[in-house]
């Protein structure tokens, strides 16, 4: 057995798999145990109740899909009362996933949800579906700052933001996170795209464009881990396309701490109890022990490759 | 501590599950539609009319569908511990299940949703459907057949040799009321015209249906002047098939008010009264 376990700043995680926002929920209770998970990570929600994106809200592409189910939302209350006490059986740490219209409401909600249960606070600024013509705060340094650092005094559970593929320079935006007072990164939410159905010739998403998902945002999202794991000093958990073991350990080598699984959800309800035992496998197949020695490797390979060039 | 809806079922702690299932037979049925059996643990027949799988559809040829395809239970024996499907060649997906052969694995997650309700006290359904939408009542019908209630099934299809499922019923012991575009007696006024016949002289007290709007809303008409229960199973566009997603919504009305349901957890089988 090997050790699986990983830090996200103080919070301990039994192994570094945990499902990515909006592709999780306690309907999953019926097909695995979530006691295995590193950390639940629940569905964004807002402060108040919001309807959704007209339908059809998913279309599929030869190796992912796009999503525009906007954040269909309903409430804070709702979450407080009914479902954040649904996931108190777990033993793994509750991670609820926010968004807002303005940093202070970022903040004020962020207050609002600082309840026995909840182990961190997933801002989520990138995504998509919801800011006028799929702008996002994640894609302004002053916006991403503005809002971490309102709910930094907010709230003392440690808060990840949540960043977007859509940006010139990650790097900026994952330091203006960690200033603002960041516990950890999640690289990143789906990228901006679309599609045009050349039968009917009407777009395949009711919200015309929505978030990328799946194998196909793969190269990105690690690109960007890689870039916000260079830049910053907290943790940076990986998301984007992650169905094997490989992922996995691609986005472990980028530097993540841990990863997020999201869409091979859809196609494999078990693809996280999966990941989790073949990690464990693989690992102990490969001597590698821990999981923070292969967030090493790469560095340790291209120091010995840069050892070999000056030799 | 509050409990949830999960802990306080009485249904098993893993009720869905994901398997691979070895095909038995997937031969075509007519030009557009085949049959599907694979063999299946009793976890997986633990299910109901109504319900669905959803079916991972491997790359074929230059066919490289990415989501699972959902496929009503058209039939379900733990005796012989099978699980069968009757699905049309449409698109990516189904052209790669119509390319299965006896002995290749299938995945299979379910099964999924809600399914049929079938009061206690109904004396004479009728089950109304056109195409495929007779795959979703098949089992329906043996289940009231099971029960030895009198049953009887409206089949529309645009001509007869495109008439489904009509053999299967007969051999259960239901009433087939053939209905086509050919022969003229399916359109919507001598269909209602019929079903109106049918409460009237034979004390039809449950409407099902499944698989056309045209169809639902006459039901529900029916189903409002006469007080008589009905149900509808529906179809949506899915990702998860599960419940987390919110791809599948569709507007019902529901405890007053006008709500988004997901046709994959709450459905696909809803009450007409619900339908908008
Ligand atoms: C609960 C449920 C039960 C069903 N039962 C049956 C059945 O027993 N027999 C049968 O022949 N068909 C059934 N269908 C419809 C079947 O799922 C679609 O025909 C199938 O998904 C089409 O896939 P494709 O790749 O051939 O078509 P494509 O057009 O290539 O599919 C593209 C995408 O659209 C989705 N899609 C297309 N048509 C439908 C549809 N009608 N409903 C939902 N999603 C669709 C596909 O799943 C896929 O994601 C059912 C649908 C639902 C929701
Ligand atoms: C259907 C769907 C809904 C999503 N909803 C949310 C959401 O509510 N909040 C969020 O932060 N990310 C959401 N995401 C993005 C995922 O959490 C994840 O960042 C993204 O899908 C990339 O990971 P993946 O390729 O493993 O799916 C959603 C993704 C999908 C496919
Ligand atoms: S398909 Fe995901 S909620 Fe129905």
């Amino acid at each position: 057995m090997a050790d699986l376990r990983t830090r996200i700043g103080s919070l301990e995680l039994q192994n570094p798999i945990m499902p990515a926002s909006g592709t999780f929920g306690i309907e999953m209770a019926d097909i695995f145990d979530f006691d295995l998970l590193g950390a639940l990570v629940l569905k964004t929600v807002t402060p108040h109740m919001r309807a959704g994106n007209p339908v059809p809200r998913v279309c599929e592409l030869p190796n992912g899909m796009l999503n525009s189910i906007g954040i269909p939302s309903k409430g804070g209350d709702y979450l407080v009362d009914r479902i954040i006490p649904q996931f108190s059986a777990f033993k793994p740490p509750l991670v609820v996933s926010i968004s807002a219209n303005s940093a202070e409401d970022f903040a004020k909600f962020a207050s609002r949800i600082s309840v026995a249960g909840v182990d961190a606070i997933e801002a989520n600024i990138s995504c998509p579906n919801i800011e006028d013509d799929g702008h996002a705060f994640a894609m302004s340094t002053t916006a991403t700052h503005k809002v971490i650092a309102a709910m930094r005094k907010a709230t003392d559970l440690p808060i990840w933001a949540k960043l977007s593929p859509n940006v010139g320079a990650p790097a900026d935006i994952a330091r203006a996170a960690e200033d603002a007072g960041a516990d950890a990164l999640v690289a990143t939410n789906t990228m901006l795209g679309m599609a045009i159905d050349v039968k009917s010739g009407k777009f395949k998403l009711g919200n015309v464009m929505g978030g990328l998902s799946g194998p196909a945002l793969k190269p990105i999202s690690l690109r960007v881990t890689y870039q916000c794991v260079r830049a910053v000093s907290i943790p940076v958990i990986g998301c984007g396309g992650i169905s094997t073991v490989d992922d996995v350990l691609e986005y472990l080598m980028a530097g993540a701490a841990a990863v997020q699984v999201g869409t091979a959800s859809f196609i494999h309800p078990m693809a996280m109890p999966d990941l989790i035992r073949g990690l464990d496998e693989r690992l102990d197949a490969e001597g590698w022990e821990t999981v923070s020695r292969v967030n090493g490797m790469l560095a340790q390979r291209r120091e010995a490759a840069n050892v070999l060039e000056y030799a | 501590m509050l409990k949830t809806n999960h802990e306080l079922s009485s249904r098993p702690a893993f009720p869905l599950h994901q398997r691979t299932c070895e095909v038995k037979v997937n031969d075509p049925v007519n030009s557009q539609y085949r049959y599907l059996v694979v063999s299946a643990p009793d976890e997986l027949l633990d299910c109901e009319p109504g319900q669905f799988f959803h079916l991972l559809c491997e790359p074929e040829g230059d066919d490289q569908p990415f989501f699972r395809r959902p496929m009503s239970i058209y039939g379900f024996d733990r005796d012989r511990g099978e699980l069968s499907f009757l699905y049309k060649v449409t698109g990516a997906g189904t052209r790669s299940l119509a390319s299965l052969r006896a002995g290749d694995g299938l995945d299979v997650v379910g099964p999924l949703g809600v399914g049929f309700t079938l009061p206690e006290d109904m004396t004479h359904p009728l089950l109304v459907a056109r195409g495929v939408g007779l795959a979703t009542l098949a089992p329906l019908a043996r289940a009231f057949r099971q029960r030895g209630v009198k049953t009887t099934a409206i089949c529309s299809a645009r001509s007869a040799d495109l008439l489904m499922s009509v053999e299967l019923f007969e051999a259960l012991g239901v009433r087939v009321i053939p209905v086509t575009d050919a022969d003229g007696n399916s359109g919507t006024g001598a269909i209602e015209a019929l079903i109106e016949r049918l409460v009237a002289e034979e004390k039809v007290d449950g409407l099902y249906t499944c698989g056309s709007k045209r169809l639902t809303t006459l039901l529900k008409r029916v189903s409002s002047s006469h007080g008589i229960f009905g149900e509808v199973a529906l179809e949506q566009h899915m990702a998860c098939g599960v419940g987390v997603c919110q791809a599948c919504v569709l507007p019902f009305s529901r405890d007053g008010r006008t709500q988004d349901l997901r046709v994959c957890r709450d459905g696909p089988v809803f009450n007409l009264t619900e339908v908008l």
